[in-house]
């Protein structure tokens, strides 16, 4: 479904990945972990779509067809996902009416009929029991004046309504106290299906607790430096990601 | 905003550009006392209006000659030729016109185009319709219907004939003709508009509008509303404005009063499309316009709505005279800045009465080289007991070479007023774009959305129909703009 190789990116002159290789097949939960600027969070962009980097080398392939020369909007009509580390604030938009935007934008581009305000708000509450969002929240304007582990609620509640095949979870831990992230792993683990693969992007090996993955990655300088399964992310729960760190930059090759 | 998305927005033209190719009668350009009594001979008025006109008409002399023409606000252009325009032009129509069938098919075929039916039948139930086309009224829908309840929708020339006792009370109540160089430019020229009458407590159980077309080349529009609600009455009024896409730029300059007596309630509502110039920033309209109600009665409220989305320059202060005490007053105002346009619209509240409220709610939005001036006066003088005042300025920018300034003045000669100001700037960000568009909404969309969520506090202050209008319009003046 997903296959990178020697993917290589900038931004601003300065190089974040130095040569990424994954390969993700459907149905299969992937984590990547790594310390603070590892550049997690810049693959997860830059599958997105995001302008700001620059792709220096490698490619790219989304079920075949060349991800990056897609624009955000059409991969996402493809049906790739991202839940952002950092959901934006949508003034005067309800989350509501920009959910309902979005679900009918991906409908149109597959030739189904939009949904209606009625039809929509049907699906809308099916999911919401999902992530135990608040009824209230989803007529306020988008993520303005959520709590962190409400806009957290509110990227995995747009997830199973856009019911992607592919989607990338950034960090959707961060910040989040230990029943918000008991609810959100429920929701995720909802969304786990023979049709859909995750990357689920964390710094923490805790929410993998609840969100089991088939493989574990980790990433330093810009590389995926390890590979492994569940075993090697609790491995580094008990001994930080400094001994890979010290393998890494001391030139010694790590096997796993 | 990124390029990209920049790209991604192509322009849409003025789609209301058209020319409407029928006879016109206009007299000749210029301006003199012959032509105001010219004007006046053709609408066959009594002596005491061409007596008000020439009145007005002395004093704007006065101010042209002291070049009194105003300069304060944040626009630039040429200076206007007040001698080479034209000041009355109108369809030629056979005399007393009876009913809707005998007007011109090409009058009726135009306002369909723009989307307006005149014939009763294909009419948005609910909405009253006066067509005024460049100097004169066209037709007035509904007017039988609403008579019954003893409200007057006329033409406002319809009004000095067979209502001459209510225009003579209260033209120039409100915005006197000395009150500005173009409030008395348009006193003494002023060729129709629309006067509404509602009596004391009727609730008047329609939308009445006014559609403003201007059609003819060289040519001013001038027209005057006036707006009375009798004790215990409420009305809500709609106008909305077009013209044709021409390289020379005309001057729209009316006049808008409204009287308000004891707990009678005007709501008043503008969708403002006049051509706004081309891209390079040639052509459009200039819009200077005198607004003002007075809240004469106690616990009176008048309401302005505004969503300015056309001309090249807007010179636009609705107000209120907050007289009777308990009185409210609300401006909700939405201005939109694109290409080369230019904007410098406000408020006035006047807090006379005690116990006086008001509510300021402005949102501007630059883009392309727009430039875009929120300017507004709170004035609570010392007997505004208790006056209360709420003011919000909020401007969005898109793009850096656009602009917006915020002019607010405050008098405040009562220390038991409470004013409150508050004030924001703030711009699309490339996060809000991609965010959309991980969603799968397109940046087109995207804009037009966020746009649309700025505007929210504004748009539900119109009535339905009108709010889904402004905010299409909102999305077709703003694309090509994006950076």
């Amino acid at each position: 479904m997903l296959y990178i190789r020697n993917l290589h990116v900038s931004a601003a002159g300065h190089e974040i990945l130095r040569g990424i290789d994954l390969t993700v097949n459907v149905g299969e939960v992937h984590a990547i972990m790594g310390p603070n600027g590892s550049g997690k969070s810049t693959l997860a962009q830059v599958l997105a779509g995001r302008e700001d980097y620059e792709i220096t080398a490698g490619e790219v392939l989304y079920e075949g067809k060349n991800l990056l020369a897609m624009a955000p909007e059409e991969r996402a009509h493809e049906g790739i996902f991202l839940a952002f580390q950092y959901p934006v604030e949508i003034p005067g938009v309800s989350t509501t009416y920009f959910l309902r935007a979005a679900v009918n934008a991906i409908r149109k581009h597959r030739g189904l009929d939009e949904l209606d305000a009625m039809d929509f708000l049907t699906v809308l509450r099916d999911k919401m029991r999902l992530v135990e969002m608040d009824q209230t929240l989803l007529s306020r304007p988008l993520n303005e004046g959520f709590s962190g582990g409400e806009k957290k609620r509110n990227e995995i509640l747009q997830m199973a309504v856009l019911d992607p095949k592919l989607a990338i979870l950034d960090e959707t831990d961060s910040g989040l106290d230990i029943d918000a992230l008991k609810v959100i792993a429920g929701g995720v683990n909802g969304l786990r299906s023979p049709e859909r693969a995750l990357i689920v992007i964390t710094h923490y090996q805790r929410l993998l607790n609840y969100i089991v993955p088939d493989f574990v990655h980790v990433l330093v300088d810009g590389r995926i430096v390890k590979s492994g399964d569940k075993q090697l992310a609790l491995e580094l729960e008990q001994k930080g990601y400094g001994w890979i760190e010290e393998q890494v930059r001391g030139g010694q090759p790590v096997n796993s | 905003m990124s390029s990209q998305a920049l790209d991604l927005l192509t322009s849409q033209d003025y789609k209301w550009g058209f020319v409407t190719d029928i006879e016109q009668e206009a007299i000749p350009a210029g301006l003199n006392e012959d032509i105001i009594r010219l004007i006046a001979a053709k609408k066959n008025e009594p002596d005491w209006m061409v007596e008000w006109r020439l009145k007005a008409y002395r004093h704007w002399e006065k101010l042209e000659k002291s070049e009194a023409e105003p300069k304060w606000a944040n626009v630039h252009y040429p200076s206007i030729d007040y001698q080479n325009m034209v000041y009355y032009s109108a369809p030629k129509t056979k005399d007393g016109l009876k009913s809707l069938d005998e007007v011109d098919p090409k009058l009726l075929e135009t306002y369909e185009k723009l989307g307006i039916p005149l014939s009763e039948q294909k009419l948005l139930a609910g909405v009253a319709v006066d067509a005024v086309f460049d100097s004169v009224s066209v037709a007035t829908t509904f007017k039988a219907k609403l008579a019954e309840l003893g409200i007057i929708f006329c033409s406002f020339s319809e009004a000095v004939q067979e209502h001459p006792e209510l225009v003579r009370t209260y033209l120039g109540s409100v915005v006197p003709y000395s009150d500005n160089f173009f409030a008395a430019l348009n006193a003494a020229v002023f060729s129709d508009g629309s006067f509404c009458y509602v009596p004391k407590g009727v609730r008047c159980p329609m939308e009445l509008s006014t559609y403003f077309r201007i059609n003819a080349k060289n040519t001013g529009q001038f027209e005057r509303t006036l707006i009375i609600a009798e004790e215990g009455s409420y009305v809500s009024y709609l106008e909305g404005c077009t013209a044709p896409m021409r390289d020379e730029n005309q001057l729209h300059a009316a006049v808008v009063e409204l009287v308000a007596l004891d707990n009678a309630q005007i709501k008043y509502s503008t969708v403002q499309n006049w051509y706004p110039g081309d891209k390079e920033g040639k052509g459009g309209i200039y819009n200077f316009v005198t607004k003002r109600g007075k809240c004469l009665g106690k616990n009176s409220k008048i309401s302005w709505t505004q969503v300015e989305t056309g001309s090249a320059i807007t010179w636009k202060y609705p107000s209120c005279i907050l007289q009777g005490d308990n009185s409210i007053g609300e401006f909700y105002s939405v201005a939109l800045t694109n290409n080369y346009q230019q904007a410098d619209t406000g408020t006035k509240m006047i807090h006379i009465g005690k116990n006086t409220k008001s509510t300021i709610v402005s949102k501007g939005i630059s883009a392309g080289h727009g430039q875009n001036s929120y300017r507004g006066l709170v004035k609570i003088l010392k007997g505004a007991t208790g006056a209360r005042n709420y003011s919000q300025c909020d401007s969005l920018l898109m793009g850096d070479k656009c602009g917006a300034h915020t002019f607010p003045y405050l008098e405040v000669n009562n220390s038991t007023a409470t004013v409150e100001h508050e004030a924001s700037v703030s711009k699309i960000s490339d996060d809000q774009l991609f965010y959309c568009k991980q969603r799968g909404i397109s940046a087109e969309d995207a804009v037009s959305m966020i746009v649309s969520g700025f505007c929210k506090q504004v748009f539900r202050e119109l009535p339905m129909e009108f709010a889904v209008e402004a905010q299409k319009l909102l999305g077709v003046s703003l694309e090509g703009s994006v950076g």
